[in-house]
């Protein structure tokens, strides 16, 4: 049994490998705004096999009280094995476009607030010496698009932070999983018409995920593909590259 | 959005919601469309029964809310799948009470459709093994319904094919089993006479289903492979995703493709001097050989299909059934194989579809001089006091729908007295005059 702490367990992908997580047995601590949902979602592993779930709202903005959010989940469930950062907003590039107060807040909720997060926990799991820290980044940070590169400067930005961590953490034997989704099905992405093969399941994201933590991977594209759709698309010129509308 | 059902028949331009919680549902409910709104789960029902042009997906409705292990009543969210639901429950030994020829269904889809299964004849329907369910209504408020409790409304959810509300959750009586396997006995027919001579000497097992040759005709009419089975009693409790999973080798492959009356030919004769055969399978190929397939219904090309499944009852029996089905082989339509089985007694739900006696039921390509074949076998279906499946149909008229489902009425003063009229409405509903 391993002791899990999920940042925005009501994020769609976080939810699907929580499930399959409950699957094996094991221990939850649940971190989200929704009380609501936090509550359905908490029956639901214990049903599906979880030891146990617990159970805090928490806003990934308030970062004042992060270090008090996770020392009381630390105090609850003893020590982390596992922890899952998944909050996040996709934000209207457009109106960033016009609005600087309103792209500083997309940074703050997608990078700022989870380097706050990532920094806590990385001190909490070096005394540890043990554990996995994964965090949901993103495809849209390998490279600065038109249609999103507020979002991707975020996602970026944790990116680089997660790789620098993982080398800070490494002698302390806690790994650090940098996850890079392509697009996924889930209330974020509701409305953005996608082609049915570029839209992938949250189970599928899941099962990738729970995987790359087993197998103690560093970087994880998935689906598998998108590996290549980023290589492919960083190797454009930028002479090309600022024509495109991608 | 392009959407369809699983026979790609017929399309409608919609606009698709996916509520994660209740509570955003209700608000969609509250807010209201003048188009009305139209449940969906995963799409499997073949017509347009889940299709509207505000269609609400149950999909993110996925959790299980409470389990009680003496009895085996799980509590869950209509937009949970029987898949899941199996993987769950199999590896501590329960199973459905009721499972169609698909895992990939909705909990709320298969109350709505009251799905039957190859143990019709013993266990009835899906919605005899729920024990409760929590609607939300037309006006936006939130029902628990019961055989004891709103229980004209619970006989006209059961069954109603989404029209009396959106099913949020249901309690649904699991049952025990010592081992994921299932028993497997093929017995060969010569003909429909044997096929439902057949099906009166197995009476007494769990499960059974008959494969029928559409193709062969003259004395050889309605030759088939029955196949029986009951829950064993060895073999590890391995869910279906497991993938240390061994398929026995003598699995009769032709279920893996139904379509190729090759394969059905091959092993009916290989097994010519065997009349019987037996083997022990996992339920995964035993009750859903086709799920391996995965989309095998993009295989009738862009024009898509239709599943034509008729039921006529036992009085009719035989008889009825020789003369459908030979019009059925001299049109030269149909697949190569249809699924045939024995049910047993009715239930009360006003529009479930099994009633005692036998089912038929095959796949159309839809093509132009199609629908006036389909209009005859209505005629010949309710001639005899038939009927067919609504979450099959994409083409009956309001008229058939009227004689087949003689309560229909109560069953639209029940919708009218829970404000479910002009809200709950899909494609079809509108063509039946369930408005
Ligand atoms: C390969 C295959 C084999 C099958 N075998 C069988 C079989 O053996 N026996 C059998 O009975 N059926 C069988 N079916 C049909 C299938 O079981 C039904 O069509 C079932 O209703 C599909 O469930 P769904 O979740 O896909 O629902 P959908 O197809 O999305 O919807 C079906 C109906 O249910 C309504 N609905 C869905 N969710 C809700 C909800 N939460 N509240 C209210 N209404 C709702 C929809 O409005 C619609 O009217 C089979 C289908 C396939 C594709
Ligand atoms: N979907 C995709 O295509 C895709 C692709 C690449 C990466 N990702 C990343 O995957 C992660 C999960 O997203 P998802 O796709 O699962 O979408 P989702 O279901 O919409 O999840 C996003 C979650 O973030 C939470 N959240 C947002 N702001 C918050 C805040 N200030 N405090 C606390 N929680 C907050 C939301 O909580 P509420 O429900 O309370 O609002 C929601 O649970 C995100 O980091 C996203 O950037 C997604």
């Amino acid at each position: 049994m391993q002791n899990i702490l999920i940042i925005g367990a009501t994020s769609a992908i976080a939810e699907a490998t929580a499930q399959q997580f409950a699957a094996k047995g094991h221990r939850f601590y649940l971190l989200a705004r929704n009380e609501e949902r936090l509550k359905t979602i908490a029956s639901d592993l214990l049903v599906r096999g979880a030891s146990a779930v617990e159970t805090a709202l928490f806003d990934a903005n308030d970062t004042v009280n992060h270090r008090t959010v996770l020392e009381k989940a630390k105090a609850t469930i003893g020590s982390f094995d596992i922890v899952l950062i998944a909050h996040g907003t996709l934000g209207n590039q457009k109106e960033c476009e016009t609005d600087p107060e309103l792209a500083l807040k997309e940074l703050q909720t997608n990078a700022l607030s989870t380097i706050s997060l990532l920094t806590h926990t990385a001190n909490i799991m070096e005394q540890q010496h043990h554990g996995t820290i994964a965090v949901i980044s993103s495809v849209a940070g390998d490279r600065g698009r038109p249609s999103n590169y507020v979002y991707g400067t975020a996602k970026a930005a944790v990116t680089t932070f997660c790789e620098g961590l993982r080398a800070r953490l490494h002698k302390s034997g806690v790994h650090v999983l940098t996850i890079k989704p392509g697009m996924v099905e889930t209330p974020m992405t509701e409305g953005i018409s996608a082609p049915d093969i570029l839209l992938a399941k949250p189970e599928q994201i899941a099962s990738d995920i729970v995987n790359a933590i087993e197998k103690k991977k560093d970087v994880l594209y998935t689906p598998w593909f998108w590996k290549y759709i980023m290589t492919a698309i960083i190797h454009i010129p930028n002479t090309i590259f600022k024509k495109s509308s991608l | 959005m392009n959407m369809s059902g699983w026979g790609k028949y017929p399309e409608i331009e919609a606009q698709v919601l996916t509520p994660s919680t209740e509570k955003a549902l209700q608000n969609i409910i509250r807010t209201g469309s003048a188009d009305g709104v139209t449940p969906r789960g995963l799409g499997r029902s073949y017509g347009d029964s889940s299709l509207g042009k505000l269609m609400v997906k149950t999909l993110r409705l996925n959790h299980m809310l409470s389990f009680e292990p003496q009895s085996g009543l799980l509590h869950c969210q209509s937009g949970v799948s029987l898949a899941e639901i199996l993987e769950v429950f199999v590896p501590r030994g329960w199973f459905l009470p009721v499972t169609p020829g698909t895992k990939q269904v909705t909990v709320g889809g298969a109350i709505a459709s009251d799905i039957h299964g190859k143990n019709h004849h013993i266990d009835g329907c899906f919605c005899d093994h729920v024990d409760f369910l929590d609607l939300l209504t037309g006006s936006g408020e939130i029902l628990r319904c019961s055989p004891h409790e709103q229980a004209q409304l619970f006989h006209a959810t059961c069954g109603g094919i989404g029209l009396t509300g959106i099913i949020l959750s249901a309690a649904i009586r699991l049952k025990p089993i010592q081992s994921a396997y299932i028993d497997q006995v093929t017995s060969k027919s010569a003909n429909l006479r044997e096929s439902f001579e057949l099906f009166e000497k197995q009476a007494e097992q769990p499960y059974s289903v008959a494969w029928i040759d559409c193709i062969s005709s003259g004395d050889k009419l309605g030759r088939s492979l029955l196949m029986t089975g009951k829950h064993a009693e060895h073999g590890a409790l391995a869910a279906h995703h497991n993938p240390g999973l061994s398929i026995p080798l003598d699995l009769p492959s032709f279920i893996l493709n139904p379509y190729s009356i090759k394969a059905f030919n091959t092993l009916y004769y290989h097994k010519a001097r065997q009349r019987e055969t037996r083997a022990t399978v996992h339920y995964d190929p035993f009750f859903y050989p086709l799920d391996g397939i995965g989309h095998w219904n993009r295989m009738y090309g862009k024009n898509g299909f239709t599943q034509y499944q008729f039921v006529i009852p036992k009085e009719a029996g035989l008889q009825a059934m020789d003369l459908i089905l030979r019009t059925i082989v001299n049109s030269k339509k149909g697949s190569f194989l249809a699924v045939l089985k024995a049910f047993g007694k009715e239930n009360r739900n006003l529009l479930s579809f099994p009633m005692e006696g036998y089912t038929l039921a095959l796949d159309f390509k839809i093509e132009p001089d199609l629908f006036p074949l389909l209009d005859r076998l209505d005629a010949m279906v309710l001639d005899h006091g038939g009927r067919l499946y609504l979450t099959k149909d994409a083409r009956m008229n309001a008229e058939t729908f009227r004689k087949c489902y003689p309560k229909w009425e109560e069953f639209q003063s029940i919708r009218q007295q829970y404000g479910a009229r002009h809200t709950f409405l899909s494609m079809q509903s509108q063509r039946l005059g369930l408005d």
